[in-house]
C-alpha cells in the first residue's frame, strides 16, 4: 500500500502578516516555515496507513530548494522517501493548474519506473492560497476518484472509506483504490517528528525533478492586508456584576425565548 | 449570461448561496447580461421554489433519480454540460465546502482556471480582476481570471444577501444531464447522524466558545451550561483542540468551522487571526478576557473585563433569571 | 448601558519610570518599594503578566556556583527570594564530565563551591545513575553534583513582587506600552514619551532585556549587549517524567562537554544548547509582538544548527529521547542578552545622569540584581559588591557594536567552556597599544590584554634569565597550573630585585581635575589628606557610602588647582565615573582624561637610581626626589614627570611622557641601561610577584565595597578633617575590631597525592586543620583573594581575609586547591609586606 503525500511549504505567521516590499509574498524574516494543518494530518493518515499495511510514504513538494526542510519534517514524522519538484529560485509561486500540471507528470514518471500510488493524499486547501484544487485537478487528470474535505479515512483491500462533514453529521464515501483524498485538520492528531526520526531524515536528500512550469489562467497581482475594521468594544463591566447586562443584550436580540 | 450553482443538500437550500446570487447579479448587470440558476438533484423543483425573489431569469433544474444524494462529480459532470449547452460567461457557486469542490471538479473537467472565495468581480476586458481571499483572510489577493466561462466562487459571510427589486419569478428549465457510472461512482453512500444534542455549531443561534483562558477541559463545563440555557453550542480555538481539551469538532477558525451567530461570546480567546477567520461571520462578539487589551476586542462589539470562571456562571445565573 | 474608558492612562509625573515587566524590572520594583520609593511607573510594550521578553521563554533553571563571587553571591541572594516567594522547586543539579578536562574542571569548581559556601559533590557514574535512572553513565567519568539546585517560576515570582509595589500604593502599572522616546536635558534624563503619553521622571531604569540599547539609544546612551540565540528543544511525552506528575522530580543534568543541558518540565524534557554557532541579533531586527508567531524574542529554530546536538543528547539519554513515541513538539531560537565580559549591565549610564541600566540578567539573578540595584539607587551602594557589572566598566571602544559582536561571538560557546582564570581573549586584540610596543615586540613579549591594552605579561627574550636564576625561579609541574603563565615571570622578577628593569605602565588611566574646585574634588573622594604641597604623590583609597572600597589610586598634585589621578587600565572607565560624578555643578573643576597623551614606563630595581641619573642632568637623589615626590625632569631633552613610587618595592620612579616622545626616553633608559644590566619586566611581576612580596593590595582582588580599609589593612588612625564620601562609616569602622583582617600565607606543602607539585591560582577556600570553611562574624566566607609566588622569598604567597580567631602569624590552616588540602601558614596579619618589611630598599 503506497501513499503519496502533496504538501506545501508556508510560512508560519504570527498574529499580524507584513507583505514584502513589491506585495508579492509575506515577509517571511521573522518567520518559520511549516507545513499547513491540513497536509500534517494528511502525513499522520498516511504514516499510519504505512505502519498498518506496510508500505511506502513518499512525500511531495513543488518549491524551491530549501522546501527540503518540509520533506525531511515529513520524513522524521515517518515518510520514507522524498521527491522535491525544484523550481527555480524566486519562482515557487505557481498556481494551481501549472501545479496540478507538475505533480501530475511526477506521478506518471514514477508509475513509468514502477512506482505507482494507491493512495494520494493532499490538503483541503493550502494555508497560504486556499485553492481548493490542486488535489482534484490531479485526480482528474490521472482519472481518480477523489473525495475532499476527509476527516475520516478507512483503507480495506483495495477500497477506502472516506467520512467528512456535511448535512448536520457525517457523509459517507466508498471508492476503489487508487484514489485520491483531500484532508482536512481534525482527521487525526499528527504526531511530532521524534529525535531518531529527526536523525534518520537529516541527512537523507529527496529526489529532485525540475519540473514543467504549464499555463495558468489566474494570474496573481499583488497581495493586500485587508483594513480591518477596528472596533472599539463596548465595555459592560468589570468581573460577574456585569452579567445582568449580558442578559439585556441577549434579551434586545431575542434570545431569551 | 451568469449561471449560478445553487447549493442544496437533499433539496434544502444552503442560504448562503443567497450571497451568491446577490454578487452575481451585479456582476451581471455590470455585463449586461441576465442572471440563471441552476439546481441539480432528483427532485431541483423544489429547491427552485425558494428563488422567487432574488433575480434570476432561468433556473435549470437538472434532474435525474440517481442524484438522490450528493454526487459532486455528477454535479459538476452536468455543469460542464449546461456549460456547453447555454455558454454562460461566468458560473459561479458560494465558496462552500461543497461549491468550492464542485467548481474544482468542473475546472478539472473542462481544463479551466478557477478563483475561489472571492470578495469582489470586475469585468476587465476579456478577464476578471478578482479580489480573494487567502491566509483564511488575514491577506487578500488581486488577481486576473482567465478563461470562458469564467470559474468563480464568492467568499462566505463578505456579501450582504439582497433580493432583486422587482424580481419576478424565474421560469424553469428541466435538464436531462447525461451521467454514466464513472460519474457516480463518488458519492454519498451513507449518513452518520451528528452524535451532539443540540444545535450544529455551524448553525447555532448562539456560540459560547474558549480558548487558552478556558485552561482545562473540566474549564468549559460552565460554558456548556451556558449554551444549553440559551440553545446554542460550544466552540473553541485551535490551542484548546491541540490540548485535547475539546475535539476539533468544535475549532472555530479558519482550519476549523465557520460560524455566523447572532452572538459569539469568546471567552479567554485573544484573538489570533486563525480563529477570528472563523467567526468574523457573527452579528455582535461579546469578549470575556481579564486582559483589556487582549487584540479580540479591536474586533468585538461588547466586553467584559474579568475572569471567565466567575463572569460565565454570572451570566447563566442572569439569563435563568430572565427565563424565569 | 454605561461605558468605560478602558486604555489606560499614564500618570504625568513619576519618581521613577522602569521599562521592562521581564524578571529584571519587576524585582526592582519590589525592592524600591521596599525601600520606600514610591510614584513609579513600570511600563512593558507586551502585555502582563507574560509581555514576550526573554523571561517568558526561559527555561528557568538555577545552577548556584559560579567561580565568580559576584556572580554567585546574586545567584544565592535570588534563590534565597525565590524561595521566599514561594516559586523555587528544588531538584538537584548534576554537571556530568565525558572527559578528563572536566573532571578537573569540578574539582575546581568544587573550590568555588566551597568558597561561597555551596553544598556540591563529586560523585561517580554511578551514582549519577541513580539520581537520574534514564541516563547513559557508560560515556560520563564523573558529575558535580549540587543538591540546592532548583527551577523557577520566573513569571509568577514577577508578578508577586509587581503585586506588593502596587499594593502598597508604590507602582502604576502600563502594560502594552510602547516607549516612544527618553528624553534628556542637560545630560539629565527627564521624561519617557510613550504612545499613551508623556511621563515626567527623575529616574529612569531600562531593564528591557535584548531590547535595552534600542531604549538606551533613545536617550544618547549605550547599553552594550547583544541579542543571541540560545536553542532549546521540548521532547515529550515521556512516560517515566509522565509517572512523575509533576513539574520537576529529577536532578537537571547539565552536559558540559556538549554544552546542553537536560531539564525534566512534567511529562517533557527540554533539551537545550549553547554548542551552536553563535547567532547574533540586532534589537532593531526583533519583531513585534504581532508580527512575531510565538513571542518577539521565541524566533524560529534553524534545525541544521542544532541537528549535530541530537546525536549527542541521544547518546546521553538514549532510552527516553530515543523513545520514537516522544516528538519534538516545540523548538525555539530563544533570545538571550550577552555582553562583551559576559557580566551584567547594571548601574546609572555614562552618558546619562539618572538613567539606569539593569540588563544582561539571567532568572538566576534577577531578584539579586533587583535587591543591588534598588540598594544602589537609593543608598549609593549595595551590599553585593557590584564591580564586575557596573556598567561603567566599559571604555568607549567596549561599548561599540564592533566590539560587542566579536567578544560575545568568542564568548558564547564558552557558556560550558573550562575558562582558565588567565585566559585571554582572540577577538579584537591590538586595540591599545602603547608607543614601546613594537620595541616589545621584538623582545618576544608576550601579551595580555586589559581594557584593550595590549600589555607584556612576560618576555620570551628573558628566558635567558632562567639559567642565571636556577633554582630560585619556581616551575609549575601541572598543565592547568602552568597554562598562560611563564617561569620567566619570576626570572623577570629576581632580575628586577638584582638590578634594574622597566616596566611598561601605559595602560594606566590617567585624569587630570583642573580649576579652583579641584581640591574639593580630591578630597570629597579620597580618604587621605589631598591638600599635600605640590609634588607630592598620595595612594588613597575610595570609599563607597558604606565604608566599603569603591577603588584605590593615586593622586599626585601637580599644582595648585591640578591634580592627576592615577589609576589601573582595568578599573579607569569605573573610577572616571566615580570623579565625573563628583564633579562640581557650577564648573569649578573639570576632569580631562590625559590617558592618550602621556605614556608611563616604570624604572625599578638597586640600580634605577644610577640608570636614572644617567640619562638626565637634573638631580634625581634621594634629597632631590624623596619617596611619593612627583617632579618635572628632562630625559633627552624631554620633560617628563618622574614621580618616585613603587608597586613592586623597589627603588624607581613611575616615568610619565607626553605620548609622541614616549618611544624617544624608552630608547635612551634602554641604551643606557644595558651597562648595568636593564632587563624588561612585564605585568606578571608588576601586578603579582612583586606586589604580593609586597603585600600589595589589588582592586578587585582584595578590595571591593565588601570590605573596608580597617579589615584590609589600609586604615590610618589619623582621620582628615574634611568631609569625603564614607567618612562616617570609617570612622565607625576605625572604632570597632574587624570582623575580618587581611592576612598573607604561605604554602607549606604543595605535593598533591599524584605527588606533582600544585599551585593555586586564586579564590580558592581557606580551611581550617580539620577542613572546616572559615567564615567571619559578617557571614563571608575566607578565600584567597591573590595568589602568587615570591621568588625572593622562596615561598608560596596567599593573601585572604580571616577572622580574628585565626588572623594570628603562625597559624596552621589549610586551602583547598583541586579537591584536595595543602597546608598554609598564616604569615603576616595585616599589610607588613612580607619581603623588606622595613621598606629599606623603596626609600633608601
Amino acid at each position: 500500500m503506497n501513499t503519496l503525500v502533496c504538501v506545501k511549504r508556508v510560512p508560519a505567521t504570527g498574529a499580524r502578516v507584513t507583505l514584502t516590499p513589491d506585495e508579492q509574498a509575506i515577509d517571511a524574516r521573522y518567520l518559520s516555515f511549516a507545513v499547513g494543518p491540513h497536509e500534517e494530518c494528511a502525513i499522520e493518515a498516511a504514516v499510519q496507513i504505512a505502519e498498518e499495511y506496510d508500505g511506502d510514504v513518499t512525500v511531495l513538494t513543488l518549491g524551491e530548494a530549501d522546501a527540503v526542510e518540509q520533506l525531511r519534517y515529513a520524513l522524521a514524522m515517518g515518510a520514507h522517501e522524498m521527491i522535491l519538484l525544484e523550481t527555480e529560485d524566486g519562482d515557487s509561486d505557481w498556481g494551481p493548474m501549472a501545479t496540478a500540471g507538475a505533480i501530475v507528470d511526477a506521478i506518471r514518471q514514477k508509475e513509468a519506473e514502477g512506482d505507482a500510488f494507491d493512495i494520494l493524499l493532499f490538503g483541503n486547501d493550502s494555508a497560504d492560497a486556499g485553492g481548493f484544487q490542486v488535489g482534484v485537478r490531479v485526480a482528474y487528470a490521472l482519472g481518480l476518484p477523489v473525495v475532499t474535505g476527509v476527516k475520516g479515512l478507512e483503507i480495506s483491500d483495495g477500497h477506502a472509506t472516506a467520512r467528512r462533514e456535511g448535512g448536520g453529521g457525517w457523509e459517507v464515501y466508498e471508492v476503489d483504490l487508487p484514489a485520491v483524498f483531500t484532508v482536512k485538520e481534525g482527521l487525526n492528531l499528527p504526531r511530532y517528528p521524534s529525535i531518531p526520526g529527526k536523525l534518520r531524515a537529516r541527512r537523507r536528500k529527496p529526489e529532485t525533478i525540475a519540473p514543467n512550469r504549464g499555463e495558468d489562467g489566474l494570474e496573481k497581482i499583488r497581495l493586500k492586508v485587508p483594513e480591518t475594521e477596528k472596533k472599539q468594544a463596548q465595555i459592560l463591566g468589570h468581573g460577574p456584576e456585569a452579567a445582568p447586562k449580558v442578559a439585556d443584550i441577549l434579551e434586545e436580540l431575542g434570545l431569551l425565548s | 449570461m451568469i449561471l449560478g450553482l445553487i447549493e442544496h443538500d437533499r433539496g434544502e437550500l444552503n442560504a448562503q448561496t443567497l450571497e451568491m446570487i446577490t454578487l452575481a447579479r451585479e456582476l451581471a448587470a455590470n455585463l449586461g447580461t441576465s442572471l440563471a440558476g441552476v439546481v441539480i438533484g432528483d427532485r431541483p423543483g423544489q429547491v427552485a421554489d425558494a428563488l422567487g425573489d432574488w433575480g434570476l431569469e432561468t433556473v435549470y433544474l437538472v434532474e435525474d433519480p440517481r442524484l438522490d444524494e450528493y454526487a459532486p462529480d455528477a454535479w459538476a459532470g452536468a455543469l460542464v454540460q449546461l456549460m456547453e449547452q447555454k455558454q454562460p460567461q461566468a458560473v459561479m457557486a458560494i465558496g462552500s465546502d461543497r461549491g468550492n469542490e464542485v467548481l474544482a471538479r468542473t475546472a478539472a473537467r473542462a481544463n479551466l482556471p478557477l478563483a475561489v472565495n472571492c470578495t469582489e468581480i470586475q469585468p476587465e476586458g476579456d478577464a476578471y480582476f478578482v479580489t480573494r481571499v487567502r491566509w483564511g483572510g488575514t491577506v487578500l489577493e488581486e488577481a486576473r481570471l482567465h478563461g470562458a466561462p469564467k470559474l468563480l466562487t464568492v467568499a462566505p459571510f463578505v456579501v450582504e444577501p439582497q433580493e432583486a427589486e422587482g424580481a419576478s419569478t424565474p421560469s424553469l428549465v428541466t435538464v436531462a444531464p447525461v451521467l454514466d457510472e464513472a460519474d457516480l461512482r463518488v458519492r454519498v453512500t451513507a449518513r452518520i447522524a451528528p452524535q451532539r444534542e443540540g444545535v450544529s455549531l455551524a448553525e447555532a443561534p448562539v456560540v459560547v466558545a474558549g480558548g487558552r483562558g478556558v485552561d482545562s477541559a473540566e474549564g468549559f463545563e460552565s460554558l456548556d451550561v451556558l449554551a444549553a440555557l440559551l440553545g446554542g453550542a460550544v466552540g473553541c480555538s485551535r490551542v484548546v483542540t491541540n490540548n485535547g481539551w475539546r475535539p476539533h469538532s468544535d475549532q472555530v477558525g479558519q482550519t476549523g468551522v465557520r460560524v455566523a451567530p447572532e452572538i459569539y461570546i469568546a471567552c479567554g480567546i485573544s484573538g489570533a487571526s486563525q480563529h477570528m477567520a472563523g467567526c468574523t461571520g457573527s452579528k455582535h462578539i461579546l469578549v470575556i478576557n481579564n486582559d483589556p487589551e487582549a487584540p479580540i476586542l479591536a474586533q468585538a462589539d461588547y466586553a467584559i473585563i474579568g475572569d471567565l470562571h466567575e463572569v460565565v456562571p454570572a451570566i447563566s445565573e442572569a439569563v435563568r433569571e430572565r427565563q424565569g | 448601558m454605561q461605558s468605560e474608558d478602558m486604555m489606560s492612562t499614564i500618570p504625568e509625573h513619576a519618581n521613577v519610570v522602569i521599562i521592562g515587566a521581564g524578571i529584571v524590572g519587576n524585582s526592582v520594583v519590589y525592592h524600591l518599594a521596599r525601600k520606600g520609593w514610591t510614584d513609579m511607573v513600570l511600563i512593558d510594550k507586551g502585555p502582563l503578566p507574560n509581555p514576550g521578553g526573554s523571561t517568558g521563554h526561559a527555561s528557568n533553571f538555577i545552577f548556584l556556583v559560579d567561580h565568580n563571587k559576584e556572580m554567585a553571591a546574586l545567584t544565592l541572594d535570588s534563590t534565597r527570594q525565590f524561595k521566599d516567594l514561594g516559586v523555587f522547586t528544588q531538584s538537584g543539579g548534576i554537571e556530568v564530565a565525558r572527559t578528563e578536562a572536566r573532571m578537573e574542571e569540578f574539582r575546581r569548581r568544587m573550590a568555588s563551591s566551597k568558597a561561597w559556601g555551596i553544598e556540591s559533590y563529586l560523585i561517580t557514574p554511578a551514582e549519577i545513575k541513580e539520581l537520574v535512572p534514564y541516563i547513559n553513565e557508560e560515556i560520563l567519568l564523573g558529575g558535580f553534583y549540587t543538591p540546592g539546585v532548583g527551577v523557577v517560576d520566573s513569571l509568577r515570582a514577577g508578578t508577586l513582587m509587581r503585586e506588593y509595589a502596587v499594593d502598597k500604593g508604590a507602582l502604576t502599572l502600563s502594560p502594552n506600552t510602547e516607549v516612544l522616546d527618553i528624553e534628556v536635558k542637560n545630560g539629565r534624563v527627564t521624561a519617557v514619551v510613550t504612545n499613551r503619553g508623556r511621563v515626567a521622571a527623575d529616574y529612569v531604569l531600562i531593564a528591557a532585556g535584548v531590547w535595552s540599547p534600542r531604549l538606551a539609544r533613545m536617550a544618547g546612551a549605550t547599553i552594550p549587549l547583544t541579542p543571541a540565540v540560545h536553542q532549546m528543544i521540548s521532547v515529550g511525552p515521556i512516560p517515566i517524567l509522565e509517572q512523575t506528575g509533576g513539574e520537576i522530580k529529577y536532578p537537571i543534568v547539565r552536559d558540559m562537554d556538549t554544552f546542553m543541558y537536560e531539564r525534566q518540565n512534567g511529562s517533557d524534557m527540554e533539551v537545550g544548547s549553547y554548542a551552536h554557532r553563535p547567532i547574533l541579533m540586532r534589537a532593531d531586527d526583533i519583531p513585534s509582538i504581532e508580527e512575531a508567531r510565538l513571542s518577539p524574542t521565541e524566533l524560529p529554530f534553524t534545525e541544521e544548527d542544532f541537528d549535530p546536538q541530537l546525536e549527542q543528547a541521544l547518546e546521553l539519554m538514549p532510552d527516553i529521547l530515543g523513545d520514537e513515541r516522544a516528538g519534538i513538539r516545540h523548538a525555539i531560537n530563544g533570545l538571550l542578552s550577552l555582553t562583551p565580559d559576559g557580566f551584567p549591565l547594571l548601574g546609572e549610564t555614562v552618558e546619562v545622569k539618572n538613567l539606569w541600566s539593569a540588563a544582561a540578567v539571567w532568572i538566576k539573578e534577577g531578584p539579586g540584581v533587583g535587591r543591588m540595584i534598588a540598594e544602589w539607587m537609593t543608598d549609593g551602594y549595595s551590599e553585593i559588591d557590584a564591580h564586575h557589572s557596573d556598567i561603567s566598566r566599559f571604555y568607549d571602544y567596549a561599548r561599540s557594536e564592533h566590539h560587542i559582536r566579536a567578544r560575545t561571538s568568542e564568548a558564547f560557546n564558552k557558556t560550558y567552556g573550562i575558562v582558565h582564570p588567565r585566559e585571554q581573549w582572540e577577538s579584537n586584540r591590538n586595540v591599545r597599544v602603547s608607543p614601546f610596543y613594537s620595541r616589545e615586540q621584538d623582545l618576544g613579549a608576550v601579551f595580555f590584554e586589559t581594557a584593550g591594552w595590549e600589555r607584556p605579561q612576560w618576555y620570551e627574550s628573558n628566558a635567558k634569565l632562567l639559567e642565571e636564576f636556577g633554582d630560585r625561579v619556581n616551575q609549575r609541574p601541572h598543565e592547568w597550573d602552568a597554562r598562560w603563565w611563564s617561569p620567566i615571570i619570576n626570572a623577570e622578577h629576581l632580575a628586577m630585585r638584582e638590578r634594574v628593569a622597566m616596566v611598561d605602565l601605559s595602560a594606566f588611566a590617567l585624569f587630570d581635575i583642573k580649576g579652583p574646585g579641584a581640591l574639593d574634588v580630591v578630597q570629597q573622594v579620597a580618604v587621605a589628606q589631598m591638600d599635600v604641597p605640590v609634588g607630592r604623590g598620595v595612594y588613597t583609597p575610595l570609599l563607597l557610602p558604606n565604608g566599603g572600597f569603591k577603588s584605590d589610586l593615586t593622586i599626585m598634585r601637580l599644582g595648585e588647582d591640578h591634580f592627576r589621578v592615577v589609576s589601573g587600565g582595568g578599573d579607569g572607565a569605573r573610577d572616571r565615573k566615580w570623579f565625573v560624578d563628583h564633579l562640581p555643578e557650577d564648573g569649578s573643576a573639570q576632569l580631562h582624561d590625559v590617558t592618550s597623551g602621556v605614556s608611563t614606563i616604570g624604572v625599578w630595581g638597586p640600580k634605577a637610581r644610577d640608570l636614572l641619573q644617567s640619562v638626565t642632568d637634573d638631580d634625581v637623589s634621594n634629597e632631590a626626589i624623596r619617596y611619593g615626590r612627583v617632579k618635572p625632569i628632562r630625559i633627552g631633552g624631554i620633560t617628563v614627570h618622574a614621580f618616585r613610587i613603587s608597586y613592586v618595592g623597589e627603588l624607581g620612579w613611575e616615568i610619565y611622557i607626553p605620548t609622541e616622545y614616549a618611544l624617544h626616553v624608552w630608547d635612551i633608559l634602554w641604551e643606557a641601561g644595558q651597562p648595568l644590566g636593564v632587563s624588561t619586566a612585564g605585568i606578571g611581576v608588576y601586578g603579582t610577584t612583586g606586589r604580593l612580596e609586597k603585600g600589595y593590595r589589588l582592586f578587585g582582588a582584595e578590595l571591593d565595597s565588601e570590605y573596608t580599609p580597617m579589615e584590609a589593612g589600609l586604615a590610618r588612625r589619623k582621620v582628615k578633617e574634611q568631609d569625603f564620601v564614607g567618612k562616617e562609616a570609617y570612622v565607625r569602622a576605625l572604632a570597632e575590631e574587624p570582623a575580618a583582617i587581611l592576612c598573607t600565607l604561605t604554602v607549606d606543602d604543595h605535593t598533591s597525592a599524584s605527588g606533582i607539585k600544585r599551585y593555586m591560582q586564586g579564590n580558592e577556600p581557606i580551611l581550617t586543620p580539620d577542613g572546616e570553611r572559615i567564615v567571619d562574624a559578617h557571614g563571608r566566607g575566607s578565600y584567597v583573594t591573590s595568589a602568587g609566588a615570591g621568588p625572593s622569598v622562596g615561598k608560596y604567597i596567599l593573601m585572604s581575609y580571616l577572622p580574628p580567631e585565626y588572623a594570628k602569624e603562625g597559624e596552621k590552616l589549610l586551602v583547598e586547591y583541586m579537591a584536595e588540602q595543602y597546608p598554609v601558614t598564616v604569615a603576616v596579619v595585616g599589610s607588613r609586606p612580607l619581603f623588606d618589611p622595613k621598606n629599606e630598599r623603596m626609600k633608601g
